[in-house]
């Protein structure tokens, strides 16, 4: 058992292909994609915040005021296009505002005087303009409504019967672990995008070079030799999981999280707690992906179903992201799902109590030990070791 | 010392009889030739004695053992080269059959000095300590029976061991195969080409259609099949030349 783990190893290791791709490129890519992504992200924001608001007006000279008062507030009124309709359709144009011609009428007899926002809500990228202008032209309506309140001697106070204020108990650890919250997802990808290579090429690998009949003449139980391949897939993806975790520290130590007013909880030590929680998954992961391998005949073929098992790990967290339930015990006998939790908790500065890690670890390490049993016995199938015979 | 007898194997639930009623001895010291047309049963015959397969009925014993009572006995004392031989490319040929001395429980040093020895008889000096991949056929068949030979077995079984060689590498194999017979070891091996058995083996069991057709030496199926030529008897003992010359 230890001498196929070792040769494995060994085998595993001459394989350029196979160094890069578990040891350099999947522990870097989520902490990269994800780095990238939050950096691109709050930049994009805060500079749609801050740029100056360019609106274009279509029948400024019907509301002077207004128009007045939106350039006190910095918004550069731009000219407006021929036709604003076909402006927001070709994407030529953010916002267009629309003052119609009897703005002044409903103004002076006191009605709601009309303007027109012109926009098209299905293009995210305008949302952040859209709400500008919103606040712009609520922020107007507000101060006049008050004015005219005051004239007639009424208190603008009684228009605002209830004075509602949020006492946000968050922290900034806690909205930073709601960013994080992609974090178990990235890392049990890593976990299973690690184990491939490795459990395809001991298995089906081994079948295509034609190596696993002569392996099996040799006098070790053929449990022993399945077990052997199986622990050293499990190394793999436990050296990159590792790999992974510490490119996440350094990773999140870069973002502009200050800027975000948000605490990134993800330092050494909470990487090693994730660390043990994640890694009787691999195990998990090594056991599923050697079962399916161990049906191909091939390398390719072997690849085409285990391309569908990474979506396993998507499943609970993807389930998690659209519906977010809170965090609930039984959730921990449910391995990737527990894991999902436990890192979640772990990041927003909750730290999960003993029994949580006993049943996490122990619920996926029964999980694993069971697949495990299986993946053992297939090698008992002569189907499986006689190459096209 | 093999003893086979009366071995039946089928595959898809009995509907292809791939070995019926087979009886044979191997005798020690003695090269033992399977000849068969391909698809006789060579191959499967043969993974029944290193234990892949369990046969449906009938009895194997190698030095007394059952293979299919205590597989793992067996493995020990047997060295196989099957059909298949691959070897893994990104290791070196000693690393190759190191592997499996490690797997057979032979200490560090043993396996050195076992790799040396083989080297030195099967001419591998050459490329012992490069990595396999780009082996010519001759080198990898070779690295394969060098590492079935690691743990020094007294059985050795060799399925179609000259497929793809070359002449000078033919002859060199054969050599090895007569100083194996010199020590005492007993030899089996299968092969489709009569020309091999004329020359190597001590015993011919011709295998067609999955069961045995004749058993001796090649005097006695001359004597039997009335045939002067080795190669007529053989056509004519089996019934047909089909496939034997493929």
């Amino acid at each position: 058992m230890i001498q196929v783990l070792f040769k494995e190893i060994l085998d595993n290791f001459r394989d350029r292909r196979v160094v890069i791709s578990t040891l350099i490129i999947s522990p870097l890519l989520g902490p990269l994609l994800f780095g990238g992504m939050m950096t691109f992200m709050s930049k994009q924001v805060t500079e749609r915040m801050e740029s100056v608001l360019e609106l274009p007006v279509v029948g400024r000279e019907n509301a002077p005021n207004l128009v007045g008062w939106l350039e006190r507030q910095g918004v550069v009124i731009k000219a407006p296009p021929a036709d604003p309709e076909q402006a927001i359709r070709d994407e030529t144009e953010e916002v267009v505002l629309r003052i119609p011609a009897d703005f002044g009428e409903h103004w002076t007899t006191g009605r709601p005087a009309p303007v027109e926002i012109i926009a098209d809500r299905s293009l995210r990228y305008t949302g952040t303009t859209i709400s500008r202008v919103q606040r712009y032209l609520t922020g107007y309506s507000q101060t006049i409504g008050q004015i005219r309140l005051m004239m007639r001697g009424v208190d603008p106070q009684l228009m605002r019967p209830i004075d509602t204020q949020v006492v946000d108990l968050s922290t900034p650890t806690s909205r930073g672990g709601e960013i994080l919250a992609f974090l178990p997802y990235f890392i049990l990808l890593t976990l299973f995008a690690a184990s491939m290579h490795m459990a395809i090429d001991t298995t089906a690998g081994e079948r295509e070079r034609k190596s696993l009949e002569p392996l099996l003449i040799n006098p070790v139980p053929r449990w022993q030799i399945m077990t052997g391949k199986l622990l050293a897939t499990s190394f793999f993806a436990l050296a990159s999981l590792a790999l992974s975790l510490v490119a996440f520290v350094y990773a999140m130590k870069m973002l502009p999280t200050a800027m975000m007013d948000v605490k990134l909880n993800l330092d050494f030590a909470v990487a090693a707690r994730a660390f043990i929680i994640v890694a009787p998954a691999a195990l998990l992961a090594a056991a599923m992906l050697i079962i399916l391998a161990s049906f191909a005949k091939s390398f390719r073929e072997a690849q085409s179903y285990v391309g569908m098992i990474i979506l396993v790990p998507m499943i609970p967290s993807l389930w998690l992201m659209v519906d977010p339930t809170k965090a609930e015990y039984w959730m921990t006998w449910v391995p990737l799902l527990n894991q999902n939790i436990m890192i979640t908790e772990l990041v927003r500065g909750n730290a999960p109590d003993l029994l949580w890690y006993i049943t996490s670890i122990g619920a996926t390490l029964v999980v694993s030990l069971l697949l495990g049993l299986v993946a053992a016995g297939l090698y008992n199938r002569p189907k499986l070791i006689f190459t096209g015979g | 010392m093999i003893a086979v007898e009366h071995l039946r194997k089928t595959f898809d639930k009995g509907r292809v009889v791939a070995v019926d009623d087979v009886t044979f001895e191997a005798r020690d010291g003695e090269i033992t030739g399977l000849l068969g047309p391909n698809g006789a049963g060579k191959t499967t015959t043969l993974r029944m004695l290193y234990t892949l397969l369990r046969p449906d009925a009938g009895s194997i014993r190698i030095d007394n053992v059952d293979p299919t009572d205590q597989p793992l006995a067996i493995k020990r004392r047997i060295g196989v080269v099957p059909d298949s031989r691959g070897l893994y490319d990104r290791l070196t040929a000693r690393e190759n059959i190191a592997y499996y001395g490690r797997l057979h429980g032979l200490a560090r040093a043993d396996i050195r000095a076992r790799i040396d020895e083989l080297a030195g008889v099967l001419d591998m000096g050459e490329f012992i300590e490069r990595k396999t991949d780009g082996f010519s056929q001759g080198q990898r068949v070779k690295v394969a029976i060098a590492r079935a030979l690691i743990h020094r077995p007294r059985t050795v079984l060799l399925d179609e061991p000259t497929n793809g060689l070359d002449v000078m590498t033919t002859r060199a194999l054969r050599e090895f195969l007569r100083g194996l017979k010199a020590a005492g070891h007993c030899v089996v091996l299968s092969t489709h080409i009569m020309q091999e058995v004329a020359a190597l083996c001590d015993r011919i069991v011709i295998i067609a259609a999955g069961r045995i057709a004749a058993d001796g030496t090649a005097d006695q199926l001359r004597a039997r099949s009335g045939c002067d030529e080795l190669e007529d008897a053989f056509v004519k003992l089996i019934g047909s030349d089909e496939g034997l010359l493929a």
